[in-house]
C-alpha cells in the first residue's frame, strides 16, 4: 500500500508525533477479517472436506471453526499490518474505501441467498 | 412461575447481551457522530475522551460475550440431533425443517444470524482499539473517525439482523430444556 508525507500530531497523551497508521491498520484488518468470515462460511457449507475441517468443537459444528479460523486470521493480519504501518501516514481514503467494500460484502455473502448463488 | 435453563442462557444472550448491546450502539454513533465531528464547536476533553474509550470497550465485551454464548451454549441445543421417534419440541432446528411453514426461519434467519452476528465483536473491536490509540485525536483524523463510524453502524445493523432472527426463531421454535428454576409460586386457582 502507498504512503504519503502528512504532518502528524501529537498523541492522545500528547508525548509524541502521532500517524494513522495504527487506526489503518486496524481498521483494514476488521475488513480483512470480516470478509474472511463470510468466505469461510461459503467454504464450508459448500466443500464437505471444509465443513469437517472447520469442526474445531463437535457439538457446534463447522460454525467453530469457521468463526475462530478468521477470527485468529484477522488478529494475525492486524498484528502484522500494524508493526508495518504504525510509525507511517498512509493514504487513508483508499484503505476506508477498501475496509468498507469488505465490510459490506461480508453482510452480503452471509446473507443465505446469496451465498447460496457460490 | 418458572423457568429451565437453557430458556434462561437464552434469555440472557439474548435480552441481556444483544439487547444491551444494541441499545449501546445508538448512543456510541451519535457520540462519534457529533463530538468527534471536526465541525464541533466544543472541544473533546479528557472525560470525554475517557467515557467513549470504555464505553466503546464495555460495548466489545458485550459483543464478545453475545456471541461466545450464543455459538457454544445456546447453538448446541439448537443445533442437537434428536433420537430416532423422539418428540421434535426440545429440537428446534430439527422442528423448524420438519414444515416447509417454518424451514425458512432456519435456512435463512438462523443461517444468516449465526455469521452477520460474529460480525459485530471484529467491528467493535477495531472502534474500541482505534478509540484507545488516538483518544481526543479522533476529531483530526476524520477519516478515520468516518471509518469508525462506517463499522459502528454496520455493527448495529448486523447486531440488529441477529435479535430480530433469535427472537422470531424463539417464537417459532424456542430452545428449552435442563433443569427447571422454580422463581416464584403462584397462587392456587
Amino acid at each position: 500500500m502507498n504512503t504519503q508525507t502528512r504532518p502528524a500530531h501529537s498523541s492522545a497523551h500528547g508525548t509524541a508525533a502521532q500517524t494513522n497508521g495504527a487506526g489503518a491498520a486496524a481498521v483494514l484488518a476488521a475488513g480483512i477479517g470480516s470478509f474472511l468470515l463470510a468466505v469461510f462460511a461459503i467454504v464450508g457449507d459448500k466443500s464437505a472436506a471444509a465443513k469437517s475441517f472447520f469442526i474445531f468443537s463437535k457439538p457446534t459444528g463447522p460454525l467453530s471453526g469457521v468463526t475462530t479460523s478468521a477470527i485468529v486470521l484477522w488478529i494475525a493480519i492486524w498484528i502484522v499490518l500494524h508493526l508495518g504501518w504504525r510509525a507511517r501516514s498512509v493514504k487513508l481514503a483508499r484503505i476506508n474505501a477498501i475496509s468498507i467494500a469488505l465490510l459490506v460484502l461480508a453482510v452480503l455473502l452471509t446473507f443465505p441467498p446469496i451465498a447460496g448463488l457460490f | 412461575m418458572e423457568i429451565t435453563t437453557r430458556s434462561l442462557w437464552t434469555l440472557i444472550h439474548g435480552m441481556g447481551f444483544g439487547m444491551l448491546y444494541l441499545l449501546a450502539c445508538s448512543a456510541a454513533i451519535v457520540e462519534l457522530w457529533r463530538r468527534y465531528s471536526p465541525a464541533a464547536a466544543a472541544p473533546v476533553t479528557s472525560r470525554d475522551e475517557r467515557f467513549l474509550r470504555f464505553y466503546l470497550l464495555a460495548m466489545a465485551v458485550l459483543a464478545w460475550i453475545a456471541v461466545l454464548t450464543g455459538t457454544y451454549a445456546i447453538y448446541p441445543w439448537y443445533r442437537a440431533v434428536p433420537p430416532a421417534g423422539a418428540s421434535l419440541a426440545g429440537y428446534p432446528q430439527r422442528l423448524l425443517l420438519s414444515s416447509p411453514a417454518t424451514s425458512g426461519w432456519h435456512s435463512i434467519g438462523m443461517e444468516w444470524k449465526e455469521h452477520i452476528a460474529w460480525l459485530v465483536p471484529i467491528a467493535i473491536t477495531m472502534a474500541a482499539a482505534v478509540a484507545f490509540q488516538y483518544g481526543r485525536n479522533l476529531r483530526r483524523e476524520p477519516q478515520l473517525r468516518n471509518a469508525v463510524l462506517v463499522f459502528v453502524l454496520v455493527s448495529f445493523i448486523a447486531a440488529g439482523v441477529a435479535g430480530f432472527f433469535g427472537a422470531m426463531l424463539v417464537k417459532a421454535a424456542p430452545v428449552s430444556g435442563g433443569s427447571t428454576l422454580h422463581l416464584i409460586r403462584g397462587a392456587q386457582p
